[in-house]
């Protein structure tokens, strides 16, 4: 007797809704061992984690605004996914963009400059991520080399370099010695959107950029494009699409994404530029992206659920001393279950009877 | 003077010796798996997890022998995970890498975070009389740990294995075209699934190193992106053994370099000179990508390719 994989005929549509569902049943049951093993009652952990946040309105404000980030860098990179390109250096353009908005509002800082700041920061950081994205897609298309590694190599140097600038010459003079730039002017700042919370305008791009890309992918041609480039490139070389082309599209347009995410995050709660500025948003954003299968309302969906992760993982530490890194075992775990569950819409497992070396002669 | 400048010639050495064993050993076990045609990007958490579960071992068993052994388990663990995903259940094998590096990433954490702050003694180095004591050269051929001795051990045993055994052989027939290689007999997902694991002992290894004897202390995140340049360091050398021996050392001599550039102070910032290790991987990668053609690889033709048998 033996297992094996068998490809269906068809796409299993109900798997295909169910298959997250089915994901986060399996993770919370492997939570809760986990829980256990480490002494922690796994029904009361279970119950911090993920139904303490959503019932006080703090915990769901903070949802929202950590959601904001996951859900647009996760947008971006379903697209690189999509069309079989795989950018997973989104922390670093979510850093640089982070940076590159930041050297206007360290410019202008105390300049009593208008209220033009603000938008021209956004398109700076936008940029900024867009520009460092580009990078990789430049490697790769240009040279052959591998996107993913020079895209991750990118990461740790954008880290350096955000270290280098606020500890370095961007660092406040006034700030104790603390590696932090001054605090953004309110011109600066991205609004508040509810009074009284954190819950800022972010939100609301990335709600626009979840249907853009709804647009993008459903009504297009490029959206169409990338498709057909990741899932049949033989048939996108026929059709005569640029594989290239598109690799430098879906790279610009996810780098744009993180690093816009990445100005608004520091424009925003963070309120100046420092170090941690993300827990890492843009390896999460990868989890987001496929828990979501690669769709923008899914991914908007897994958004809030990964960012209520975040939360829950944090009461979880203050109210019962769990360990903060459980959230990315967590995640990971999650990512786990989510790609074996995705791969029983392309197969099913079938029991084979027999002995399992027969299938094998010998040569 | 002429004295001072050996010594310090001789440090460097030593220093450089030390920082490419682990990603010389990391290496080393994905160049396995990637010749088997499985591409493993899950090579940073499995070092990790060898780092935390080496550290731990050690320190309850009071043995680096028990830590290198709980560094490799760990890390064949996680590698067990990728292939029952990948091969098992089909799944993409960039995907799952990623998954692997996050999920070890975290639950190194959560292992090291009990041994933050405390030492281990660190492993002991080969003292041979006479040999060791002679100038220059004896600590650097003869006063090294067991772990230097066993990586490049480990690169002639790989290289006599790919190229000179059958096993090997076939080895390479499955990474090159999994498809013959089945309609030939040959059972591909048993042979990649002992690959991988194979390569997840390496990395293993080779994060536990880190703790036992390059810094005799854990700290969570301590692989710094080793497991990554590792993976860099398979593609720089073409998935030839011998030149991965090149590539670790020139690596290593990299990451000491820019940190005895930043105790000498040139008034560069001292982020730019730690930025090095991962600049020169980006450039490597451009350069060899592009000579690609011109070198000779021996790159696998089904790389990262899913296969299922049908039967």
């Amino acid at each position: 007797m033996r297992l094996a994989l068998e490809p269906r005929a068809e796409r299993s549509a109900a798997i295909a809704i169910a298959s997250p569902l089915i994901a986060i049943a399996f993770t919370l049951v492997t939570m809760a061992v986990l829980f256990a093993i480490i002494g922690k009652n796994p029904l009361a952990a279970l119950w911090v984690y993920f139904i303490d946040p959503l019932s006080d309105a703090y915990s769901l404000q903070e949802i929202v605004v950590k959601a904001t980030p996951l859900v647009m860098i996760a947008l971006g990179l379903s697209l690189c996914y999509l069309a079989n390109v795989w950018n997973i250096g989104a922390e670093g353009q979510f850093l640089i963009g982070a940076v590159a908005g930041s050297w206007l509002a360290v410019k202008t800082n105390g300049t009593g400059a208008g209220h033009w700041v603000m938008p021209a920061m956004l398109v700076l950081g936008a940029l900024g991520g867009a520009l460092y994205a580009l990078i990789p897609a430049i490697c790769r298309v240009r040279f052959g080399a591998s996107e993913i590694l020079t895209s991750l190599m990118l990461v740790y140097v954008a880290d350096l370099f955000l270290d280098y600038l606020v500890r370095g010459p961007w660092r406040d003079p006034k700030g104790y010695n603390f590696p932090t730039t001054p605090d953004f002017d309110p011109v600066a700042t991205v609004p508040i959107l509810i009074e009284g919370s954190r819950v800022h305008a972010g939100a609301l791009i990335a709600l626009l950029a979840v249907a853009a890309a709804m647009l993008v992918l459903g009504r297009t041609i490029k959206g169409f494009e990338i498709k057909v480039v990741g899932s049949a490139p033989k048939a996108a070389r026929f059709g005569g699409f640029n594989a290239g082309q598109l690799a430098i599209l879906t790279f610009l347009v996810s780098g744009a994404l993180a690093g816009l995410s990445g100005i608004i995050e520091v424009a925003g709660p963070v309120g100046n530029l420092r170090p941690n500025i993300s827990p890492g948003y843009g390896f999460t954003a990868i989890i987001v992206a496929f828990l979501g299968r690669l769709n923008p309302i899914g991914i908007l969906i897994a958004g809030l659920f990964l960012a209520l992760t975040f939360i829950g993982g944090e009461q979880a530490q203050i109210s019962m001393r769990i360990p903060l890194d459980l959230t990315k075992v967590f995640q990971g775990i999650l990512l786990f279950y989510v790609l074996a569950c995705d791969s029983l819409i392309l197969y099913r497992l079938r029991l084979i009877p027999g002995h399992g070396k027969a299938a094998y002669g010998t040569p | 003077m002429a004295r001072q400048l050996m010594g310090l010639l001789e440090a460097i050495i030593l220093a450089v010796l030390a920082a490419s064993t682990p990603l010389l050993l990391a290496a080393a076990g994905e160049l396995v798996a990637e010749r088997a045609g499985v591409l493993n990007l899950g090579v940073e958490g499995m070092m990790i997890m060898g780092a935390a579960c080496g550290f731990a071992g050690a320190y309850v068993a009071g043995s680096t022998l028990v830590g290198a052994l709980c560094g490799m388990l760990a890390g064949t663990a996680l590698a067990a995970i990728f292939a029952l995903l990948t091969l098992g259940l089909a799944v993409n094998q960039v995907a799952t890498g990623l998954a692997l590096t996050i999920l070890g990433i975290g639950l190194s954490g959560l292992i090291g975070a009990g041994f933050v702050g405390e030492k281990i003694v660190p492993a002991p180095q080969l003292h041979l009389p006479f040999l060791t004591d002679l100038p220059f050269v004896g600590r650097i051929l003869f006063g090294q740990d067991a772990f230097v001795y066993l990586s490049l051990a480990l690169i002639a045993a790989i290289w006599w294995f790919i190229y000179r055994t059958r096993a090997g052989l076939v080895l390479r027939a499955v990474g090159d075209n999994h498809a013959s290689a089945h309609a030939l007999g040959y059972p591909v997902l048993t042979i990649r699934t002992v690959a991988v694991l194979f390569g997840g002992a390496c990395a293993g290894l080779g994060g536990a190193y880190l703790p036992l004897a390059y810094t005799p202390f854990f700290i969570p995140g301590m692989t710094a992106g080793r497991g990554w340049i590792a993976l860099a360091l398979v593609v720089f050398a073409s998935w030839l053994p011998g030149r991965l021996v090149a590539g670790a050392y020139l690596f290593g001599a990299v990451t000491i370099l820019q940190l005895h550039a930043q105790g000498a102070g040139f008034g560069i910032p001292s982020q730019l000179m730690s930025s090095l290790p991962y600049l020169a991987t980006i450039l490597v990668l451009v350069v060899i990508s592009r000579a690609r053609g011109t070198l000779r690889s021996a790159s696998p033709a089904s790389l990262g390719l899913v296969f299922v048998p049908d039967r």
